[in-house]
């Protein structure tokens, strides 16, 4: 018996359904992709670029921009603390340099306290090499003061933006 | 001006700063900025003694 184009239709239909459940599929993810890319969930503004820039100039100061005075003011005196107890250990202050790479780390950690460092470059501190135990913890607390006030601005930046309150 | 510290007071005064960066930059809320600030210090000031009281049974 000769199938009829009623029956054709009939049999192809699931198929046809798979077919354009797909294609909506496909469009429904182009359109969340589009959507996604043209709306951040969190957009980049103005404040969201000079709170951390500020943040690292000034220790806390990201955060007293965005008023957040009180964890402004903790940063600022936990920060300042450890860069003049290091200061006051005879702590070495590095200077850029190209040679070793614990001299380029040591450098790169301490430019992290932003204004400090410029402040301790003009002045001449931390510039004498002393080999004992005592500079070595100096120079360590000077280090990791800046390292902190780098998280510090990049939590200035997330409050900036809004991913935290 | 030069500070003089032994190394347990300068691992100390360490802890404390960094224990309040820590808790500020890592939590939300005051309450858990202070919870997690004092859970670093306690581990920082732990870690000393621990290490401590295995560099004494290395050198025994």
């Amino acid at each position: 018996m000769a199938e009829s184009p009623t029956d054709k239709v009939k049999s192809s239909g699931p198929a046809t359904n798979r077919a354009e459940k797909s294609r909506q599929s496909a469009s429904a993810a182009r359109t969340d992709k589009v959507k996604t890319e043209s709306v951040p969930e969190y957009p980049i503004t103005t404040i969201a670029i000079v709170a951390p820039i500020v943040g690292w100039l000034i220790p806390g100061g990201g955060h007293i921009l965005l008023k957040r005075y009180v964890r402004g003011v903790l940063l600022l005196i936990s920060v300042l603390a450890m860069f003049l107890i290091g200061l006051g250990l005879s702590g070495h202050v590095y200077k850029p340099n190209g040679g070793d790479i614990l001299d380029i780390l040591g450098f790169v950690g301490d430019i992290g306290t932003g204004a400090l460092y410029i402040l301790a470059r003009i002045m001449d501190w931390g510039s004498a090499l002393s080999a004992n135990a005592a500079a070595d913890y100096g120079k360590t607390f000077i280090i990791v003061a800046g390292l902190l006030n780098f998280i510090a601005a990049a939590d200035a930046h997330h409050i900036a933006l809004g991913k935290k309150p | 001006m030069t500070i003089t510290l032994s190394h347990f007071s300068a691992a100390v005064i360490f802890s404390f700063f960094t224990s309040i960066v820590f808790g500020i930059t890592q939590k939300n809320s005051p309450r858990e900025q202070f919870r997690y600030g004092l859970q670093c210090f306690l581990m920082f000031v732990g870690g000393v003694f621990l290490a401590g009281w295995l560099m004494w049974l290395i050198r025994r």
